[in-house]
């Protein structure tokens, strides 16, 4: 057993289950979707991020494209969500919560194709 | 790049893993803490305030407790997180100093830098292998000519002694192995603006191995090497065009030819001084016996030169090879009475050419002691014990950098200088003489400056015009002589310092061509002045008001089309 990999699969999985969580649910409805979902979700894949540099293969380098995806989408949605509570004159509106969680729906699926890609890369390696 | 950019990532990726953490947990904190606003109701912080305030707690900004006062509870927490950012900081900034420092990653860098600097290169440049006194010599006369150089060395502290020079054109260096293919290519070895491979390597094999690489990677790149022993020079000869000094050969001929022909010998130190060099005292040994004072590979190319040159010479060395060898004395020059067994007294000259500077000098000031009146030459094998040889005042002093470094620039600067020279040396010791003093008479107190002039279109148009038969009936080209270019252009009737060394063209060469001579289109010219009067005749043959000054010491029929076509109009109403 690797402990790197298995920090490694965690953390990956990890990103797409909280990035799951926090999409589930009523789009448009602020009580489905929690901040701090949102907020463990972004620091997750930060960190799944980071875990992927320097990485020089070429699955390597998709992964990290995938991971920076997700944490455009993300961080983009938790930047709507501040502006919407503390900016907005109107303060959280049903319109604001869909456009954040489906931006959350798009980082899922950055975050769904980092998981296919490891689990085809551990399927190929057989040891 | 982007090697060294995933090399620094992954040298971060744990402090900048812990820094997330860190940020991640500080953050959690003051929104799970309940807080108290202005009205003393419980008011629970949101992401939004809860980065912000970390933001500039962690970088010490610290704009205070917003937006309301903290309860004692945050304020626990943020004494926490104060300390654990400011850990996380200083670990990751020290981690990135770290990195860049480390020795491995700046080497990187260097090389990734020196192979962009190369790439971006369009300039022709040569490849110069080994850093030493005779590539010193040859980086700057090639620098001063605005030819760059890309020098390749495996000490560092030479390429930062290269650095440190100030050079005309900078060279580029690197640190590294010439012998190693890949080395070379990174150099530049495949450019279209390679020039040449210079290798001035120490090794004989290190030289033959880049002669190889050379060969294979860019066939027609010029190949000039320096070798030691017969052999290297044989097989770097036998394939490619491939150019070879042997510094020991080419000492031992300069100095038998200083022996017999002096004027040969001051034309060629002359023709073949780098540029600014303060030009060497013409001095004239005489015939006689000779001794030399050191047998090793120096000193027995040098006495086998003698022997065919019919000069009697008799040799000292301490630990001779064969014992047998006629004229031979056991023992070390530097004392004296070993010297006075080899005839010193009666000699006309003394050689040390031993490898060792102190035992050079050392015999010859014994040798002067003994005989006042002898030729002294020394072998000098330091370039840095030049202040005490040049104060010592022996007649010829060889240095093996020089003679090296002037054999390979000679080959480089022109292909004419190289014809001049084999041409000037079946002439007579008179003629060369008379031509020395016409020399002298045109430098200033450095070596004569040459240079190429070739009529082109693209290098002297105006030249190239007056010179290009017309095309029109009626219309006669005025022949334009060779005097035309040594005129002075501020004054026709003035002439300038220069002499022409050689004109080539197709079919003829002329050696110091009469001044009459007709110029042609493609012709070449081999001129001698200083570096000043190159500008001045730069000027007339590139400026077409300037040349037809000179040529017919009238002002110039106009530049613009309309002041040409008023001129004809003026001409055509007058008539």
């Amino acid at each position: 057993m690797n402990m790197e990999k298995v920090i490694f699969g965690f953390f990956i999985v990890l990103a797409l289950t909280l990035n799951f969580g926090f999409f589930i649910g009523d789009i448009d409805n602020p009580q489905h979707h929690h901040a701090f979902e949102l907020f463990a979700a972004v620091v997750v894949s930060l960190i799944s991020t980071l875990l992927k540099f320097g990485d020089r293969t070429h699955l390597g380098a998709i992964l990290l494209a995938t991971s920076l995806v997700a944490d455009l989408q993300l961080i983009i949605a938790a930047l709507i969500w501040g502006w919407a509570e503390h900016v907005n004159p109107g303060g959280m509106t049903p319109e604001i919560m869909v456009s954040i969680v489906s931006l959350s729906g798009g980082a899922l699926l950055a975050n769904i194709t980092s998981v296919v890609l490891l689990v085809a890369e551990t399927i190929t390696v057989r040891r | 790049m982007p090697g060294l950019f995933y090399i620094l990532l992954r040298r971060l990726r744990i402090p900048l893993i812990l820094l997330v953490i860190i940020y991640a947990i500080s953050i959690l904190g003051f929104v799970l803490i309940p807080g108290q606003d202005d009205q003393g109701n419980v008011w629970q912080m949101s992401f939004f305030h809860a980065f912000y305030f970390v933001s500039y707690m962690a970088s010490t900004i610290g704009f205070g407790e917003i937006p309301y006062a903290f309860t004692n509870a945050q304020r626990m927490w943020a004494m926490f997180t104060i300390y654990a950012s400011v850990i996380g900081w200083l670990y990751s900034i020290g981690s990135l100093l770290g990195v860049l420092q480390d020795p491995a990653f700046r080497r990187l860098r260097n090389e990734y830098l020196f192979r962009r600097n190369v790439q971006h290169l369009h300039t022709p440049f040569y490849l110069v292998c080994g850093y030493g006194d005779t590539s010193a010599i040859l980086v700057e006369a090639l620098s001063e000519e605005g030819i760059k150089s890309v020098v390749i060395d495996p000490d560092e502290n030479n390429i930062n002694e290269l650095e440190l020079n100030d050079y005309r054109r900078q060279p580029l260096g690197v640190v590294g192995d010439a012998s190693h293919p890949n080395v070379l290519e990174s150099a530049g070895v495949t450019s279209p603006y390679c020039l040449g491979v210079i290798a001035l390597t120490d090794s004989d094999e290190v030289n033959l191995l880049i002669a190889l690489s050379t060969h294979l990677l860019n066939p027609d790149t010029r190949f000039l090497a320096r070798a030691d022993s017969e052999e290297a020079v044989a097989n770097i000869r036998s394939f490619g065009h491939n150019t070879v000094v042997n510094p020991f050969e080419s000492f031992a001929e300069r100095l038998v030819l200083a022996l017999k022909c002096p004027g040969h010998y001051t034309l060629l130190e002359w023709m073949t001084g780098v540029p600014n060099e303060p030009f060497p005292e013409p001095s004239f040994p005489e015939h006689g016996h000779w001794v030399i004072c050191g047998y090793g590979r120096f000193g027995q190319t040098l006495h086998e030169q003698l022997i065919s040159s019919g000069i009697e010479s008799s040799i000292i060395e301490p630990l001779p090879q064969d014992a047998n060898l006629p004229g031979l004395i056991m023992g070390n020059g530097t004392g004296a009475q070993t010297l006075i067994k080899a005839g010193v007294r009666e000699a006309t000259g003394i050689i040390a050419g031993t490898d060792n500077d102190g035992n050079n000098l050392s015999i010859l000031m014994t040798a002067r002691e003994l005989n006042p009146t002898i030729f002294m030459v020394t072998r000098q094998n330091n370039r840095e014990n030049s202040l005490i040889f040049d104060r010592a005042g022996f007649h010829l002093t060889m240095k093996r950098g020089d003679v090296v470094a002037h054999k390979i620039f000679a080959l480089l600067r022109t292909p004419l200088l190289s014809d001049f020279l084999s041409l000037a040396a079946d002439k007579s010791e008179p003629w060369v003489n008379q031509l020395l003093s016409r020399i002298l008479g045109v430098m200033d107190e450095n070596v004569p400056y040459l240079w190429e002039l070739k009529i082109t279109k693209s290098r002297t148009p105006a030249l190239y015009h007056a010179c290009k038969p017309l095309k029109i009936e009626g219309k006669s080209s005025v022949p334009v002589p060779l005097r035309t270019l040594l005129r002075n252009p501020h004054d026709r009737d003035k002439y300038l310092q220069v002499i022409p060394l050689l004109l080539k063209r197709e079919g003829a060469v002329l050696l110091v061509p009469d001044e009459d001579v007709t110029l042609q289109v493609s012709d070449r010219i081999l001129m001698c002045a200083t570096r000043s009067v190159r500008r001045r005749t730069d000027w007339a043959t590139q400026n077409e008001s300037v040349l037809h000054y000179l040529l017919t010491g009238n002002n110039s029929e106009g530049q613009s089309y309309f002041w040409r076509w008023l001129q004809r109009m003026r001409k055509a109403c007058q008539s």
